[in-house]
């Protein structure tokens, strides 16, 4: 092979042949030749000549075909794109083609025209993904309550969620368009607000000769009216609206929807409206108007009617029960335990107070109960007197969730799995929702073992409970302080032989007691790989009894779980102790049922672990991953530099979090890359097995301590 | 004696601080105090819990001590300690020694900042003794019938460790405090900051929205006192975007994603 040229000079033909053939030898044929690509890539400059070669190299890694088509490609897409265009529209195919399948993503490849097109709108584009969690926020601020909010096809609303496009590109500032979805959404909002679900829509539109252009004039009409009901309670939000109303109307129908601008008006003059208007033409296509799907509006409507009334039965149930408890004399026979409710008169954009009576006195409501009730008015615009009636003793509706709508967990891909992203270091991008993690117990093991752990080491843990006693946080006394609680005799002593020496008093003369509170919650994160199969394994699950005996005494919370898994799909992580487990029977089995199981694909368990260790209260949050070697999974590749670049973003997101990551491992050529992964001072290299339950108390004792 | 006169005279209030009564919060106050019975005033920060029992001394003619607890707090701070003088030690009253001496009300302000070892005074001081132990005198302070004891306490906060225990609370008549009705809000607002009625109500909208995040972004919405700091701002000629920016939206959190929401909602308003 003939010698490299230097980085500036463009690759020969020869060169980048030989170069391809190697890299794509999977999927040559005579055919098709590497020689066939050269021509268009030996034009490129020499930076896009590397980068091709260098994305052809981690493609082919994937796949050889999709490589190949795309160092087909690749030139034409450079000129388009740019190097970060072309990226994308790459990193996307290969998506495509873990998503799906190799078809899919060499049609993602070829539609480069269409990518540009939407390359070039995602300079300015507002999309869903950044914008979801703020306007989320402001649909709660604005509606009291959480609205779902999610991509759609359209803008619309079932009044539980509001669906919004993947992206709008309306404009050529990414501002503009954000007020778009701003618009869109606190139109929405006011759909359900102000009553657009009230009436029957899909009679009124049924009648209509097209039902579908009745339906978008309705969408339209709508955002003419509640536009105009903005105005009042939402001045600036309303000025945004004005600046989207475009095109402007016609003289037509500004007179015809002038009723709708009226401070009382309400659906049915929107429907009035309708029924006048003459509907050949299409309405006109205001950017932000949220269309309207009134029978799946009434699907969720009557769902949740029936979900709150069943809640707030049972929340008065509760409350009655526990006014019982607490005036027992006045209880049984005479009280009937009926609710009564007084509801403020109606002001605009206000919530109605609401006063809660039991039996003619008035109660408190609890905090759930007011917001059901809030809710059930903004959807009956009363409150019925059956559904104040106390569901039965005892009885709890099992469907009835009591939480507000809106708050179950979305959905995960299969009951009881969490999906997880993972870092491909050669794309440096994540790959979505790669790996699934499913949590499992440990199953209890002979408890003998702990027993027989207890013994052996009976000197050493007595010395290390001492060791831990000194760290439990007791009051220290600090002296000669300048302020405190009481006089520190010795140094008003010497402050006093000074002053008789003519010197001056020190100011220093006071005792002072300092509690050092530890505010700590510890993770600890086993290697459950076949490879700790033996020596290694009794090491660790020794390990955890010593250490359990000692932060017993210590009284830090900690939890221990093992990891283990075989590829992304079957990710596992096996419990050991939760954070409110005592440290007992139970946990003492299921240390010792720790056994070596497959894999060790340690990125995704940090995510989950972080994910876990984030829902403790502490000020200090540690994790401390116990291992035998580098991360390494079966099959896609994981092992070598893609696990450790993944395991080293789950730790770079963790550390991000506020959680301190610190390893102890017994690899011996760890030194290689745990510095990368863990940072320079973050690991514990153990070099004989037999050390590790000593080795592991006392790091934990350096950390904390 | 003289002396004392004087130091009473220190913690009395004035003139009358403007307070705008809830309900009959004030009548309750009175009837407790008229009982001896110490008070825990309940509410969210910035609702005028302070500002409430700057108008009852004033109202009663009682001096205020105000200690505002934070968690380096401990007993010895409430009660005294020994100072060294010259070569002697000389004891000094701490706050809640010197209410108890002046026959003032005392008041600590988020009593559960304070350390646990607070309560071991609070206790005795707090239930039909009246007495005040300091241990480090070995004297036996007793209340005069015209001390009183109120704390205040912000339920809003969901830690486990800033919760008041059952043996603390139970010896306490509770004032619940939330934020005024909007009605309510409206007048203090403007009252306070000199803004006109329209800028109150918008401030006040704005206060409900953020209230509405409680929980989902935000830990505690805005409280009265933030939207007073906006209106002042506003009276002052500041833009009301930027008013709120400043007063409302930053103090309240540094999430970028719900600084974003909440500076949305400050522009749908104004």
């Amino acid at each position: 092979m003939s010698s490299w040229p230097r980085s500036s000079e463009r690759l020969p033909a020869g060169l980048l042949e030989d170069r391809l053939e190697e890299l794509l030898e999977a999927c040559l044929s005579s055919r098709r030749t590497a020689a066939a690509l050269v021509p268009g890539l030996a034009a490129l400059a020499r930076p896009q000549q590397d980068f091709v070669l260098h994305w052809v190299g981690i493609v082919a890694r994937s796949s050889a075909e999709l490589a190949y088509q795309f160092a087909a490609a690749a030139p034409r897409a450079l000129a388009l794109l740019g190097e970060r265009g072309a990226e994308a529209w790459l990193v996307e195919a290969m998506d495509v083609f873990d998503r799906e399948s190799m078809y899919a993503a060499s049609a993602a490849l070829k539609d480069l025209s269409r990518f540009a097109r939407a390359w070039d709108a995602q300079a300015h584009a507002a999309r869903f993904e950044d914008s979801a969690r703020v306007l989320e926020l402001f649909l709660c601020g604005l509606a009291g309550r959480r609205l779902r909010v999610d991509a759609g096809e359209e803008p619309w609303t079932d009044t539980e969620t509001v669906y919004l496009p993947r992206e709008v590109t309306l404009f050529a500032a990414r501002s503009r368009n954000f007020l778009v979805y701003k618009a869109m959404a606190a139109l929405a909002w006011a759909q359900a607000r102000f009553d657009t679900f009230s009436a029957d829509l899909a009679a009124a539109v049924s009648g209509s000769a097209d039902p579908a252009r009745a339906r978008a004039w309705a969408a339209f009409l709508e955002a003419v009216r509640l536009g105009a009901k903005l105005e009042r309670i939402l001045p600036g939000l309303a000025r945004d609206l004005r600046a989207l109303q475009r095109p402007a109307l016609d003289a037509t129908i500004r007179s015809a929807v002038a009723p709708l601008a009226r401070p009382d008006a309400a659906i049915g003059e929107t429907l009035a409206v309708l029924r006048a208007l003459d509907l050949s033409r299409p309405p006109p296509a205001w950017p932000y108007v949220v269309r309207l799907h009134p029978g799946r509006v009434q699907e969720v409507r009557a769902a949740r009617i029936e979900r709150e009334r069943n809640a707030l039965r049972t929340v008065l149930a509760g409350l009655r029960d526990e006014l019982r408890r607490e005036r027992p004399a006045e209880a049984e026979g005479e009280r009937a335990g009926r609710f009564e409710a007084r509801l403020s008169d109606p002001t605009e954009g206000a919530e109605r107070s609401v006063e809660l009576f039991l039996d003619g006195a008035v109660v408190a409501p609890p905090v759930d109960a007011a917001s059901l009730i809030q809710s059930i008015l903004q959807d009956l615009g009363e409150l019925p007197p059956e559904y104040l009636e106390p569901a039965g003793a005892g009885a709890y509706v099992s469907h009835a969730g009591p939480g507000p709508a809106g708050d179950d967990e979305a959905v995960q891909a299969e009951a009881g799995a969490a999906v997880y992203d993972e870092w491909d270091y050669a794309r440096r991008h994540y790959r979505r929702a790669w790996c699934v993690l499913r949590s499992r117990d440990v199953h209890p093991g002979d408890a003998a073992f702990v027993w027989r752990a207890l013994e052996r080491y009976r000197p050493q843990i007595a010395r290390l409970k001492r060791t831990f006693e000194a760290l439990r946080g007791e009051d220290r006394l600090h002296r000669r302080e300048p302020h405190g609680d009481g006089i520190d005799l010795d140094a008003a002593v010497a402050g006093l032989a000074d002053v008789a020496a003519g010197r001056e008093l020190p100011a220093r003369l006071f005792v002072r007691r300092h509690r050092t509170e530890r505010s700590i919650a510890v993770m600890f994160l086993v290697d459950m790989s076949g490879s700790t199969k033996g020596w290694i394994n009794d090491a660790e699950r020794e390990a955890l009894v010593l250490l359990c005996e000692a932060l017993d005494v210590l009284g830090d919370r900690y939890a221990i779980y093992g990891f283990s898994g075989m590829t992304r799909k079957r990710c596992e992580l096996y419990r050991v102790k939760r954070f409110d487990e005592p440290y007992g029977a139970a946990v003492k089995g299921r240390i010792a049922g720790i056994a070596p199981q497959d894999y060790t694909r340690m990125g995704v368990a940090i995510r989950h672990i972080t994910r876990m260790l984030l829902a403790e209260e502490a000020r200090t949050r540690l994790l401390v991953t116990l291992s035998d070697g580098k991360p390494d999974d079966f099959g896609d590749g994981y092992r070598g530099e893609y696990g450790i670049e993944d395991t080293r973003q789950a730790l770079f997101e963790a550390r991000r979090a506020g959680i301190h990551p610190f390893c102890i491992t017994i690899d011996e050529q760890a030194r290689d890359y745990l510095p990368h992964m863990y940072g320079a001072a973050n690991y514990v290299l153990v070099n004989d097995v037999r050390r590790l339950p000593f080795q592991v108390a006392s790091v934990y004792r350096r950390l904390t301590g | 004696m003289d002396t004392r006169a004087h130091e009473a005279d220190q913690y009395l209030v004035k003139s009358e601080p403007y307070y705008e009564p809830v309900a009959d919060e004030a009548r309750l106050f009175e009837a407790a105090y008229a009982s001896r019975v110490p008070v825990l005033l309940k509410g969210p920060t910035g609702c005028g819990k302070t500002r409430f029992m700057e108008f009852m001394a004033w109202r009663l003619g009682r001096p205020l001590v105000t200690v505002s607890c934070h968690d380096d707090l401990t007993a010895s701070d409430l009660v005294g300690r020994y100072l060294i003088v010259g070569a002697e030690t000389v004891w000094v009253d701490g706050p809640l020694a010197a209410a108890v001496r002046l026959g003032a009300i005392c008041y600590l302000d988020e009593i559960v900042e304070a350390r646990k070892d607070t309560t071991v005074v609070i206790h005795p001081l707090a239930d039909d003794r009246r007495i005040l132990p300091v241990e480090k005198t070995g004297e036996v302070l007793r209340a005069p019938p015209e001390f009183l004891l109120a704390l205040s306490y912000n339920p809003g906060y969901q830690s486990v460790l800033k919760e008041l225990k059952q043996s603390t609370r139970q010896r306490f008549v509770a004032l619940e405090f939330g934020y005024p009705a909007a009605a309510l809000e409206q007048r203090i607002v403007a009252r306070e900051t000199g803004v006109d009625a329209a800028t109150a109500e918008r401030l006040v909208r704005v206060a409900g929205m953020t209230r509405n995040l409680k929980g989902n972004g935000l830990d505690e919405g805005a409280s009265t006192r933030l939207l007073v700091h906006a209106g002042k701002l506003i009276a002052l000629g500041v833009p009301p975007r930027a008013a709120c920016a400043a007063a409302i939206v930053q103090p309240l959190t540094d999430e970028p994603e719900t600084l974003a929401a909440l500076h949305e909602l400050v522009a749908s308003v104004f």
